[in-house]
C-alpha cells in the first residue's frame, strides 16, 4: 500500500509549528494507530491523550483536517487523498502538541447542583423506563468535549466562558432537570449562571457528538422552554412577586449534604 | 536541592476507576481528608470500558436469586481458588451497594414494575447484572465521579505515582509522582494509601486493556513488601475482536451471547455444545432447541453453552481455531443478526452495533461479529484481608482488579463492578478504622523521595539507549507467546529467561526529548511495573502445575485437588522492581461449614 503524510502540530504553549511523518499505509487503521506507530518509531515523545481506543472513553479528540474527531473511531480510509492534517481542540489552552489544558470542563463540572432525590425506600427507588430514558440518552456523553469545542461562544471569545457552561453541560443540566428523581429546580440558574441564552441553537454540538446526543433538539431547546416559561411568563414573574419560592432552587440545593 | 510540592491527607487514593472513587466517597463520609491521584483525566479510567452489567442477587427479574446462589456461582466459577469471605461479603453486599447509586443519579434500564433490571450472563444461574444498555462501566464512572466532584474531594489528575514512602517504622506513609504535565515531581504524605490502580493486561500485545493497564499498583504493592497471590490466574476474554489488525483485542460484550448471540465456526457448527466440561453438564442444554427456549423462559431448557463461564469458552474457541475451524482472520463467528431483530440488537447493543461497523465495516443486525480471545482480566494481585482490604503492609489496602481473591481462579462476567463498589466502600472503612485506632504517621523517608526521582531521571541522562517502545513491544509479543492462554513448563522458563533480558533493557532506555507531557518518558517509567507483573505471572504459571480457571497448562491439563486449597504467593525481601522475587505455595483461607453446605448443595 502506498505512504501516507501526517502533518502533525508540535509545541507548547509559547508557539509550535507542523512537523510532517510519512509512513507506511496499513489495511483498516484508524488514525490513532497512525499516530501510535509514528510515537514508537520517529518520535516518542509526541504528545496525545488517549485511554481505551474504543470510542467510550473521549479522551483522544483532537481536530482532523479541521473537525473535532475522536481518533480511535476515525479511520484513515475514510479521509480524503493527501496529507492528513492534526492540530490540538482549538477552544482550549495547548499543554504540548495534540493535548489541550481541559480544565474548564472541570470546572464547570464542579458548579453544577447535585441531584437531590427523595429518600430512598428500603427496596430502592421505582422508576419506569419510558421515564428514564430522556436523561439516559443524556448520560450517554463520554465528555470527550468536542461540544465545547466548535461551540462558537467560547470557541471564538475566550471572555465568554466565565459566564456560560457550554453544550456539554446543558445536557447535564438538562439530565438532572428531567431525572425522575430531582427536586430541584434549576431553570433559573441554568439561566443566570450556565449562560444558556448565549447558545443561538446552530447545531454545531449536536454534529460533531460521537454518541450522537441531540444536544440541540433534546436538551438545549427544552430547557430554553422550560427557562422561558419560569423566568418570562408575566402570571409567574407576579407570582414570584408576591410569594416566597416554595421549590427548592439549585444554588440553595448545592450546599445541601447529598445522600 | 529544592524544595518538591506536598500534598498532605489521611488516605491517599492511587486510581480514579470505580473502585478508587468508592473508597473515596466512603473515606469522606467518615470525615476524612481525601486525595484522589490519576494517570489520566477524571472519568477516564479502565472502569469505563465495561459493558455488561454489574452482578447484584436483587432477584428483580427472577426472584428465586437470592445471595446463597450468587456466592456458590462465583466459587464455582472461580474453581474454588476464591477467598470464601471475599465472596460472601460481595455477594450478600451488591444488592445494597448497586441500589444505593440510584441516589447518586445512576438510571439503569429498568423492568415492567419499575425496579432496576437485570440480563443474563455467563456463569450467573439467574439474570443477575444490573445494566444501561451495553454502556453500565459509563454509568458506573460517572455516577461515582459526579458524587465525588460533589462532595468537593481533591483529585489529582495526570499524576503518575512512581513508588509508594514508607515511615521509618516500615507503615505506609505516602507517595512520590510526577505531574504529566510539566514533568515536575510531587509527593503525597498520608496515613493511608488505598490502591485502587486496575489491571495489567498491557503486557499482552492482544488485550481489551488500556495504556493504563500497566500493573503499577500489583508492582508497587510488592515493592512495599506486600503479597501477591494467583498471578497465574489470568482472565482471556473469549470475544474480542480479531479484524481489522488494528483493533484486536477489543472487548465485544458477553451481553451478545446474554441476549442471544451464538458461536459458530467455519462450518456453521454451534461447536460450545462439545465442549461442556463435567462439572457444568447438569445445567447446561445438550441441543440447540432446548438452549434456545431458555432465553425466553429459564424453566423450559437449560442454559445455552455459549453462557459458560469465560474461562471455558476461551478455551473452546481456541481449540476450534487450533483444528482448522477458524474465521478467516483466525478467530470463530459470533452470531446475533439472524437470531434477533435489527430494532432490538441497535436498542439493546449499541455501542457493539457502531464498534463493528465503525471500525470493521461489519453489520451486525445482519453479519456475524468476527471475534477470539483477548488478555482482558487478572484474578492474581494483592493479598487482602476480606473485611478490610488491608495488605500485609501496614497502612495499604488494596481494593479491585489489584486485589486478589474474591474471583479465584476466574472471574465470572458482571462480578467486578460489583467487586469495585462492595470492596470500594470495605477499603474506604478499612482506611478509617486504622486511622481511628491510631496508624500512620505520614512521614515519609526523603531519601526515598530522592532515590525514585533520580531512577525517573536517569533515562535523560544516558547518552545512548533504547527507544521505550521497543522494549515494550518485544514484551508484548514475548508474553503472548508464551505466556498466553495455553501454557508449557518449557515456554515459562523461556519467558523467564526473556523477562531477564527484557530488564536489563529497561536499565538502558534512552528518553527523547523534555519531561512536559511526553508518551516516551512515561511508559520508561511504566516499564519496571510491567516487567515486574510479567515475572510474577510467568513464576506463578511455573509452580501451579495444573490446570484450573484462567491458568492452562498443556503439560498438566487436569485440575489437581491438592493444589485447589493453595495460593501461590510471591513476595519481594529487597523490594526492587529488578530484584528476585520469592513464591511459595500457601493454604487458602478455611472455609466456613456453612458456607461449605452451601457449595455441596449444588454439586
Amino acid at each position: 500500500m502506498s505512504d501516507i503524510t501526517m502533518r502533525v502540530w508540535r509545541g507548547d504553549s509559547t508557539g509550535g509549528d507542523f512537523e510532517s511523518y510519512t509512513i507506511e499505509r496499513n489495511e483498516g487503521e484508524v488514525v490513532l494507530d497512525v499516530v501510535h506507530r509514528i510515537q514508537a518509531t520517529e518520535a516518542p515523545d509526541l504528545a496525545c491523550r488517549w485511554n481505551c481506543k474504543a470510542g467510550k472513553c473521549g479522551s483522544c479528540a483532537v481536530e482532523v483536517n479541521g473537525k473535532p474527531r475522536l481518533m480511535c473511531m476515525t479511520r484513515m480510509d475514510t479521509l480524503p487523498e493527501g496529507p492528513v492534517t492534526l492540530t490540538p481542540m482549538k477552544t482550549f489552552p495547548i499543554i504540548r502538541d495534540l493535548v489541550t489544558d481541559v480544565s474548564f470542563n472541570y470546572e464547570q463540572a464542579a458548579k453544577v447542583p447535585a441531584l437531590l432525590p427523595p429518600p430512598m425506600p428500603v427496596d430502592g427507588y421505582r422508576m419506569f423506563q419510558q421515564d428514564v430514558e430522556r436523561s439516559q440518552e443524556f448520560r450517554k456523553c463520554i465528555e470527550c468535549f468536542m461540544c465545547q469545542d466548535v461551540c462558537h461562544v467560547i470557541r471564538d471569545h475566550e471572555e465568554n466562558k466565565q459566564h456560560y457552561a457550554g453544550p456539554r453541560f446543558f445536557i447535564r443540566h438538562a439530565e438532572l432537570e428531567m431525572h425522575p428523581l430531582d427536586t430541584n429546580d434549576r431553570r433559573e440558574y441554568v439561566r443566570e449562571e450556565a449562560g444558556l441564552g448565549f447558545c443561538n441553537i446552530t447545531k454545531c454540538c449536536t454534529e460533531v457528538c460521537p454518541e450522537h446526543i441531540k444536544i440541540t433538539d433534546n436538551a438545549i431547546i427544552p430547557l430554553k422552554e422550560r427557562v422561558v416559561d419560569a423566568h418570562y411568563d408575566p402570571v409567574a414573574w407576579l407570582g414570584r412577586k408576591i410569594r416566597r419560592k416554595t421549590k427548592t432552587s439549585a444554588t440553595e440545593a448545592a450546599v445541601q449534604p447529598a445522600p | 536541592m529544592t524544595t518538591i510540592e506536598n500534598h498532605d491527607y489521611d488516605v491517599l487514593i492511587i486510581g480514579a476507576g470505580g473502585a478508587g472513587l468508592r473508597a473515596a466517597i466512603e473515606a469522606k463520609q467518615q470525615g476524612l481528608r481525601v486525595g484522589i491521584i490519576t494517570k489520566s483525566l477524571l472519568g477516564k479510567a479502565h472502569t469505563v470500558m465495561a459493558e455488561g452489567g454489574m452482578a447484584a442477587a436483587m432477584g428483580n427479574v427472577h426472584s428465586e436469586d437470592n445471595w446463597q446462589v450468587h456466592f456458590r456461582d462465583t466459587m464455582r466459577g472461580g474453581k474454588y481458588l476464591n477467598n470464601f469471605r471475599m465472596a460472601e461479603l460481595h455477594a450478600k453486599e451488591a444488592p445494597e451497594r448497586v441500589l444505593e447509586l440510584e441516589q447518586w443519579g445512576a438510571l439503569f434500564d429498568r423492568t415492567k414494575d419499575g425496579k432496576i433490571l437485570q440480563r443474563d450472563f455467563g456463569g450467573h444461574r439467574y439474570a443477575r447484572l444490573a445494566h444501561v444498555g451495553d454502556r453500565t462501566g459509563l454509568e458506573l464512572i460517572r455516577t461515582l465521579q459526579q458524587k465525588v466532584v460533589s462532595m468537593g474531594i481533591d483529585v489529582y489528575m495526570e499524576c503518575k505515582v512512581l513508588q509508594l514512602l514508607k515511615d521509618s517504622n516500615g507503615h505506609i506513609a505516602g507517595a512520590a509522582a510526577y505531574w504529566r504535565h510539566t514533568g515536575e515531581f510531587v509527593t503525597f504524605s498520608s496515613k493511608t494509601v488505598i490502591l485502587a490502580t486496575g489491571g495489567a493486561g498491557k503486557s499482552w500485545k492482544f488485550t481489551s486493556n488500556s495504556w493504563e493497564g500497566t500493573g503499577d499498583g500489583h508492582a508497587m504493592a510488592l515493592w512495599a513488601g506486600s503479597e501477591l497471590i494467583d498471578m497465574e490466574a489470568i482472565q482471556f476474554h473469549p470475544t474480542g475482536m480479531v479484524w481489522p489488525m488494528s483493533v484486536r483485542g477489543l472487548l465485544v460484550t458477553e451481553g451478545v451471547r446474554g441476549d442471544g448471540g451464538v458461536l459458530r465456526n467455519s462450518l456453521g457448527e454451534r461447536f460450545m455444545f462439545n465442549y461442556v466440561a463435567p462439572m457444568f453438564r447438569a445445567e447446561t442444554a445438550e441441543t440447540e432447541e432446548e438452549a434456545d427456549k431458555w432465553y425466553d423462559d429459564h424453566s423450559a431448557g437449560r442454559r445455552p453453552p455459549e453462557l459458560l463461564p469465560r474461562d471455558e469458552v476461551s478455551r473452546a474457541i481456541n481449540a476450534e481455531v487450533k483444528a482448522g475451524r477458524g474465521s478467516p482472520h483466525g478467530g470463530v463467528f459470533l452470531d446475533i443478526g439472524s437470531r434477533r431483530s435489527a430494532e432490538f440488537i441497535r436498542r439493546r447493543l449499541p455501542s457493539m452495533y457502531h464498534q463493528f461497523m465503525e471500525l470493521a465495516g461489519v453489520d451486525i443486525t445482519r453479519e456475524p461479529m468476527e471475534i477470539g480471545p483477548t488478555c482482558h482480566y487478572i484474578m492474581g494481585g494483592v493479598k487482602v484481608d476480606a473485611e478490610t482490604t488491608a495488605t500485609k503492609t501496614p497502612g495499604l489496602f488494596a481494593a479491585g482488579e489489584v486485589a486478589a481473591g474474591l474471583h479465584g481462579a476466574n472471574r465470572l462476567g458482571g462480578n467486578s463492578l460489583s467487586d469495585l463498589i462492595v470492596f470500594g466502600k470495605r477499603a474506604g472503612e478499612g482506611a478509617a478504622s486504622y486511622i481511628a485506632a491510631g496508624g500512620g504517621s505520614g512521614k515519609f523517608k526523603q531519601s526515598d523521595v530522592d532515590a525514585a526521582i533520580a531512577e525517573a531521571l536517569a533515562p535523560f541522562d544516558r547518552v545512548e539507549g533504547e527507544n521505550p517502545y521497543d522494549i515494550q513491544r518485544d514484551l508484548q509479543d514475548m508474553m503472548q507467546a508464551n505466556v498466553g492462554i495455553i501454557r508449557t513448563g518449557t515456554e515459562l522458563e523461556f519467558a523467564l529467561s526473556e523477562l531477564d533480558k527484557l530488564t536489563s533493557r529497561v536499565q538502558n532506555i534512552k528518553v527523547k526529548g523534555g519531561r512536559a507531557y511526553n508518551p516516551g518518558w512515561n511508559l520508561a517509567t511504566d516499564l519496571p511495573a510491567m516487567i515486574t507483573v510479567s515475572r510474577c505471572v510467568a513464576m506463578g504459571a511455573l509452580n501451579r502445575k495444573e490446570s484450573r480457571g484462567g491458568h492452562t497448562r498443556l503439560d498438566f491439563p487436569e485440575a489437581v485437588a491438592e493444589m485447589g486449597s493453595v495460593n501461590f504467593t510471591q513476595s519481594s525481601s529487597d523490594g526492587k522492581w529488578n530484584g528476585k522475587y520469592q513464591i511459595e505455595g500457601k493454604p487458602i483461607p478455611k472455609i466456613t461449614p456453612e458456607l461449605k453446605t452451601l457449595l455441596e448443595e449444588a454439586k
